[in-house]
């Protein structure tokens, strides 16, 4: 561990530029960052200024101060309920993805189970196919079912489509716990499901958040699926709200909707930056395609 | 011998636990059901010409190739086969890529304050939800909007000029975060041997990068690409949220065209015949990308 910090150190050292020397290369680099900066930030920096403006348009100007449009908001019955809808669909989609990405994930790493490498990799090409086509067939069959306009119904799907991308992280999350560990308590004549309670849960608990917190933000942000699979006003989540309001032209107001879309944003950004203190070694992808 | 029968099954070959079924199948069941089964369906749904309302609703039948000749002779479909692939070139394969890496490269040579703050506005760009980005790109290029006064022409709204561009600068600007990180860890990861000689052999910076990183990061820039097409490929609701494919179809790209065929016109057979071409669009993608990964070193 400290041999690779220390070489991740020494390449960080390598590559910063060295700033007495070529000052002009330093200053350019900062100030094409403020700049790129400036275009990331001037869209949202909107929503934000014109949830506290008590006259907003669709510009970017200094508000003049006011918390009527947050009043507004959560006094208005259907913004209350579409937040009520987006936590059961984010919240029966997050606890059925994990539980059963745990349970697939385990055998799939620890235990022998033939044609493994071709079932990891219909994962993989599972978790790559769009919903757009999904959706076509699953609404023939939830019509046939009458499981239509049904919040847990839809949960069921937003489950199974976000799946195989669970089991896959889920999977290589219980790869980097070292086997060595389970071996020496199966030794010392722990039970299996002592293993998995004492040993496994806890080393994967960081894991485990992970999913559960990567599920629960793609199912809160969800658009289509519900768009298609829902239809009563009282069923339809954040995002669809966001939508049919934006399409409304003047039935909302644009410090309203401005205040909504940060409200149903703000959970969304407070769970990443929790599960970002786990999420650092995610992104080693090289040559993972090989 | 007769002591090892004794101890009946070898333990040194891993044998197959019923114990790891029963742990798959929940999963198995749930995607057999709400995942196999759709997969299937929809390729037995595109070669028909089931209707969502009307006698074609539940008379329906297979057609055999009909679809297939709809769509070579469909002007939309068409059309928007060309925007799905310039959105997804423009966008991901160039856009995405170039300017992720670009971010990660300028990042790790800025001053630590510089990193941290621009670092995070790019990575709260991209957590956000969809709808959201949807809504402040709407905002930023209406007329009279931020874009439309930082270009001087107030009454120029940027969504119906250039419809695409906006899209597709929305989507960049959401989706960049992902290769930024992809990137960073890719640089992160380079052996420091060699870039050490580079440094010692005197190397400018650019010939450096050029030279030296660019090579070895390869196999994560084939990576990236291969992830960011599929991703991209399938993009519903920025693009929905903002036009519904408009103005006129200047942005119905394929996965809009399919809920458009699919949910408005109510033609489900002829949709699903189009979300399959989509689907093989990205095998297309994802084989180019797999070869090119092989070819190396």
């Amino acid at each position: 561990m400290s041999a690779v910090q220390a070489r991740r150190v020494g390449a960080e050292s390598l590559i910063v530029v060295p700033y007495n020397r070529v000052s002009a290369a330093a200053v350019a680099t900062n100030m094409i960052l403020i700049l790129l900066g400036c275009f990331f930030l001037l869209p949202m920096l909107w929503m934000l200024f014109a949830s506290i403006d008590s006259n907003p348009d669709w510009a970017i100007r200094l508000p003049s101060p006011t918390l009527a449009n947050f009043v507004d908001v959560l006094g208005r019955a259907d913004a209350l309920s579409s937040f009520r809808s987006s936590l059961i669909l984010a919240g029966t989609t997050t606890v059925v993805t994990t539980v059963l990405a745990v349970l697939a994930a385990y055998p799939l790493s620890r235990m022998h189970i033939p044609f493994k490498r071709a079932f990891m990799l219909a994962i993989l090409f599972a978790s790559g196919l769009p919903v757009s086509m999904l959706i076509i067939p699953v609404y023939q069959m939830y019509v046939t079912f009458g499981w239509l306009d049904s919040l847990y119904a839809t949960a069921l799907f937003l489950s199974a489509s976000s799946l195989p991308f669970a089991i896959w992280l889920m999977k290589n999350f219980i790869d980097a716990v070292p086997v060595e560990l389970e071996q020496a308590a199966a030794i010392d004549g722990a039970s299996t499901a002592r293993i998995v309670r004492e040993l496994v849960l806890p080393l994967t608990l960081p894991g485990i958040a992970v999913t559960a917190i990567y599920t629960f933000i793609n199912a809160w942000g969800a658009f289509i699926i519900p768009f298609v699979l829902t239809y009563s006003p009282d069923n339809q989540p954040g995002p669809v709200e966001i939508y049919n309001f934006m399409g409304s032209h003047g039935l909302f107001k644009f410090g309203d909707l401005a205040v909504f879309s940060l409200l149903f944003s703000v959970p969304v950004i407070v769970l990443y930056l929790f599960m970002s203190r786990y999420f650092s070694g995610a992104f080693n992808f090289g040559g993972a395609v090989k | 011998m007769a002591v090892a029968a004794g101890l009946g099954p070898r333990l040194d070959r891993e044998r197959f636990q019923w114990s790891s079924l029963v742990m798959l199948a929940p999963a198995l069941a749930l995607l057999g059901v709400l995942f196999v089964f759709p997969v299937l369906y929809a390729g037995y749904l595109g070669f028909t010409d089931l209707a969502l309302v009307g006698s074609r609703s539940r008379d329906y039948g297979f057609t055999g190739l009909d679809n297939i000749t709809r769509m070579l002779g469909d002007y939309v479909f068409i059309k928007s086969s060309w925007l799905t692939i310039i959105f997804v070139v423009g966008s991901a394969i160039v856009g995405q890529t170039v300017l992720g890496m670009a971010l990660a490269i300028l990042l790790r040579n800025a001053l630590v304050s510089v990193r941290a703050v621009i670092g995070s506005i790019v990575i709260v760009a991209w957590v956000l939800p969809e709808i959201t980005v949807a809504l402040v790109w709407y905002a930023f290029s209406q007329a009279g909007g931020t874009l439309s006064i930082l270009l001087g022409h107030t009454d120029t709204n940027y969504l119906v000029a250039v419809p695409m561009l906006i899209v597709s600068l929305a989507n960049l600007w959401r989706n960049v975060a992902f290769s930024m990180l992809v990137f960073s860890a890719g640089l992160r990861n380079l052996p420091t041997e060699v870039l050490e000689a580079a440094e010692v052999e005197g190397a400018s910076a650019w010939r450096r990068y050029r030279l030296v990183v660019l090579p070895l990061l390869k196999p994560t820039i084939i990576t990236n690409l291969l992830l960011v097409t599929i991703l991209n490929l399938s993009e519903f609701t920025l693009i929905y949220a903002m036009t519904q494919g408009g103005p006129g179809i200047e942005t119905m790209t394929l996965p809009l065209y399919v809920y458009q065929e699919a949910f408005v016109f109510h033609q489900l057979g002829y949709g699903t015949a189009i979300s399959l071409v989509l689907v093989l669009i990205g095998a297309v993608f994802s084989l180019l990308f797999v070869r090119a990964s092989r070819s190396q070193v």
